[in-house]
This record gives structure tokens, C-alpha cells and sequence, in this order.
């Protein structure tokens, strides 16, 4: 069974957000995504300062197996991204839900992180994968 | 319920992620297909190939025989251990399935065919067997396993008395040895130097976990697959098939045309094919973000191909393919990649060999 942290919230579409305060959310994908994709061997980021609302493809993660679309689990502005993932891909493999994050996004509505999927959610989603 | 080698539970003691492949219950990897990768292109892995079909053809006629089911000719077979890698064509000059033949005497050979095609392979055999006075035999009772890299000669002295090891030390490319109740063969399908075991089925898994113990890396399908492709080697039902001619398949060296006289099944059609012309199997490179994937189409002068098989490179760093396409070529060819076309270079269909790029892309 995959970790999947209490602490932080999922989309249905196994991106994962961790609230940093200040309204910024840093998203990455889920330790079960990874393990589905495969080892990891491009990732496409947004740009910083890019505009984004929810649901809009804004990466892409390419391993060895399919190239995915990641999507903006929320509204907002990117303000980061993780420039060591372009020489080093695997951290996504590796680190999911640490060195393995993606962008960090600015929101411009917190409501929207309420509806997104808790750990228990999230859990139940991809036991009936 | 998928069919299990006796290394089964060898893969799940090694923390493999077990896959259906075409019925049988086969690893995928052990963690990263990546390091599975590098470990045979640096040092040393081994590959459960026990799902593979043995075929042992014998008998009065067996020469006779082969040289009209084999689009390759083992009259080229002098040496007892020998190999030789051939396509079986149908009538109308089709890849029934690629293979490996392995010269005994004039009376014995065996051959190792595809595990997806077995059904349709052993029908073929007998069909084919017609009159010959041959006896076609499966040997369910033995394993495969593949070592393979630039450790693996090392590797399996652990496996065998020093003056075996002598022996199979002096072993060329492509020709097999039986030591006791192991034949081993200096084939592959890595590009990398190694052997080819095949073993009694019982005793397969002491020899793992032998060369597990001496430091081999288990590698599963996934590596499998980029390894083949980086040395530009045809997989079966991707590469080529039924309906596919060998010429248009990068396997043209493999069929013998001389003598003339030899009376091969798919012959005519061969020649006919030859004549008129047929489209090329080709590699392509590809240095930006991404990866090509088998599927896609490919635009060369000469018109539209499809990509028959891709992947990233791990060797090479970049994405690397093989297609199909019409001729002429010409250098670069354009492809139909997500939400863009991409020009990519063409290139000859091999592109890592013995740790090395062989690709000047």
C-alpha cells in the first residue's frame, strides 16, 4: 500500500498540495502515481509567474513507461518551481512528497483547497483503482 | 490464471513488480528498470527468459527440414554449438516469428522461439514437418536465464569447474556449449557480451541465487525492452509480424538467398518483395524533451511510416525509435509527438553497443 501523508490534501487526479502558509500551496504527485508511471525521465514545469485556475494541464511527467499530464489542483499564480528535477528526474521516483515536488502555487481563492480529497480520500480513491 | 516460471518466487523475494506478459506472470522490474539498465551496460544483470519456447528438431531429416522452414540457412552450421538467428516466413514472405537455431550434428538442432507466438510456432512445426522424417519436441523441462555485460563471464565462474570456465571463457559470439546438465551460449538480447543459460527447471533457482550472491542485478522486462532497443533489436509483434516482410523489417541479412536452389518457405515472395521494392525499418534519434513512442506516425520524403517501437535511452540520455517507413528516407523525418510536430534525425536502426554509443546523432 502507498504512503499517502495525513497532513496533506489530493486531487482525485493524484497530485498532492502541502499548505506552506501565506495562501502558498507547494504540489507534486502522489508516491501511487509515481509507482504507476514508472521510472520518471522528463519533467515539463510551468513557468514562474504563470497563470493557472484548477484543472488546467500546467506539467507533464514522462517516464519510461507514458508521458502524463499534472494538473493544477487549485487556482493561482506559479511562484516556484523544482529546477533540480531537470537534471534529476528520479527525485519524483524517489522523494515523491519531498525533493520530488513540482511548483509551488500562490492561490487566489483558499477555498478551493477545501474541496480537495484529505489522505482518507485520497486512499479510498486509488484502493478502487 | 498466468503461468509462472520456476523463478517465481525468486522475483517476488526480490521485491519485483510482477505484470501479465502475454500469459505468463513475469517481472517488470525491481524498483527502477533505470539502474536495471546501467547495471548491464556497466556491470552485470540477469533476465528470467524461462517463459521462452525450446524446441529440440531431430531426426534423419532435420537438416533438410530446417532448411526449408528457415528463411536463414543452417547449411551455414559447421561447428557443433553454433548459432544462427533466422526468421520463419509464411508463403506469403510474412514473419511468423524470429529465432535462434542452434546446430548440434546434421540430426540435432534446437531452436528457441518466442513465448507470445508458441501456439502458433508449434502448429507451424508440424505443419511444416509434413513428410520429413523429424521429430519436433518442446522441452518444458528447462529454464532460461540470461547473464549479461561486461561482468558476466566473472560472474558465472561461480557456476561451473575452472576448466569450464576455461572453455566458455574461449567461447565466441553466438555459438553454445553443454557442460553437464547446463547449456550455455554466448547469445543475447542486450546488446552487451554474456550468455544465454538453459537449465533444468529444478535447478534454476539454486543458480539465481548463486549469481545473485556474486553481485548479478535481477532485471525485468522494462529493462529488457530499452536494452534491446538501444542495440537496435527487432522485437517480435512490435517490430515485425505476420504481415510484415523481413526486408522491410531491418532483417534482410538473415535471409539467404544463395544457394539458389534452396527451396524456402516464403521463397517466391521474398523475391518478389526484393524486386519490387519494400519500405525500411529505420532508427530515429530524438535530442529535445521527450519521448517517442511506438505508434506514432513519421512523415520521410518518401511518405508516412509509424514508429514500431520507442523509448528514452537511459545509455544515451535522449529518445531513441525504430520505424517503419516508405522510401526514399532522406536524413530527418518529422513526427507527430503531443500537440507538436518534431523533426528528428534518422539514423541506421542500432545505437548502443558493448556500453557505448554507436549513434553519431
Amino acid at each position: 500500500m502507498s504512503n499517502v501523508p495525513n497532513e496533506l490534501k489530493y486531487a482525485s487526479t493524484h497530485e498532492w498540495l502541502r499548505d506552506e502558509g501565506d495562501g502558498v500551496y507547494t504540489v507534486g504527485i502522489t508516491e501511487h502515481a509515481q509507482e504507476l508511471l514508472g521510472d520518471m525521465v522528463f519533467v515539463e514545469l510551468p513557468e514562474v509567474g504563470d497563470s493557472v485556475s484548477a484543472g488546467d494541464d500546467v506539467a507533464v511527467a514522462e517516464s519510461v513507461k507514458a508521458a502524463s499530464d499534472i494538473y493544477a489542483p487549485i487556482g493561482g499564480e506559479i511562484v516556484a518551481v523544482n529546477e533540480e528535477l531537470e537534471d534529476s528526474p528520479e527525485l519524483v521516483n524517489n522523494d515523491a512528497y519531498g525533493d520530488g515536488w513540482l511548483f509551488k502555487i500562490k492561490a487566489d481563492d483558499e477555498s478551493e483547497v477545501a474541496s480537495l480529497l484529505d489522505a482518507e480520500g485520497y486512499a479510498a480513491s486509488i484502493e478502487e483503482d | 490464471m498466468a503461468q509462472r516460471t520456476p523463478l517465481y518466487p525468486q522475483h517476488v523475494a526480490a521485491g519485483a513488480k510482477m505484470v501479465d506478459f502475454h500469459g505468463w506472470d513475469m517481472p517488470l522490474n525491481y524498483g527502477s528498470q533505470i539502474e536495471e539498465h546501467h547495471a548491464v551496460r556497466q556491470n552485470v544483470g540477469m533476465f528470467d527468459v524461462s517463459h521462452m519456447t525450446i524446441v529440440d528438431v531431430t531426426g534423419p531429416e532435420a537438416k533438410a527440414y530446417l532448411r526449408r522452414l528457415l528463411a536463414n540457412d543452417v547449411a551455414k552450421l559447421k561447428e557443433p554449438g553454433k548459432a544462427l538467428y533466422s526468421a520463419m516466413l509464411n508463403e506469403t514472405g510474412g514473419v511468423i516469428d524470429d529465432l535462434i537455431a542452434y546446430f548440434f550434428n546434421d540430426e540435432s538442432y534446437r531452436l528457441v522461439v518466442n513465448s507470445a507466438t508458441r501456439d502458433k510456432d508449434l502448429q507451424w512445426l508440424e505443419k511444416q514437418a509434413g513428410e520429413f522424417d523429424v521429430a519436433i519436441t518442446e522441452r518444458t523441462e528447462f529454464a532460461m536465464l540470461a547473464v549479461q555485460g561486461p561482468k558476466a563471464q566473472e560472474k558465472v565462474r561461480a557456476l561451473m569447474s575452472a576448466e569450464q570456465h576455461a572453455a566458455v571463457s574461449a567461447l565466441k559470439p553466438f555459438v553454445g556449449l553443454q557442460l553437464d546438465d547446463l547449456f550455455i551460449a554466448t547469445t543475447g538480447y542486450t546488446g552487451e557480451a554474456g550468455y544465454e543459460l538453459i537449465i533444468p527447471a529444478e535447478k534454476v533457482a539454486a543458480v539465481w541465487d548463486t549469481l545473485l550472491a556474486e553481485g548479478v542485478q535481477p532485471c525485468g522486462l522494462g529493462a529488457r525492452d530499452t536494452l534491446r532497443l538501444e542495440a537496435g533489436m527487432n522485437l517480435y509483434g512490435q517490430d515485425m509480424d505476420e504481415t510484415v516482410s523481413p526486408l522491410a523489417a531491418n532483417m534482410g541479412w538473415s535471409v539467404a538467398l544463395e544457394p539458389a536452389d534452396r527451396d524456402f518457405v516464403g521463397r517466391s515472395a521474398i523475391e518478389a518483395q526484393k524486386a519490387a521494392g519494400t519500405e525500411k525499418l529505420v532508427g530515429l534519434v530524438m535530442k529535445e524533451k521527450g519521448v517517442l513512442r511506438a505508434g506514432l506516425k513519421v512523415t520521410v520524403e518518401g511518405g508516412e511510416g509509424v514508429i514500431t517501437s520507442g523509448t528514452f535511452s537511459p545509455t544515451l540520455g535522449y529518445s531513441i525509435a525504430m520505424a517503419r517507413v516508405p522510401t526514399p528516407v532522406g536524413d530527418t523525418a518529422q513526427v507527430e509527438m503531443r500537440k507538436k510536430m518534431v523533426t528528428v534525425n534518422v539514423v541506421k536502426p542500432s545505437f548502443v553497443r558493448h556500453g557505448k554509443a554507436v549513434v553519431s546523432a
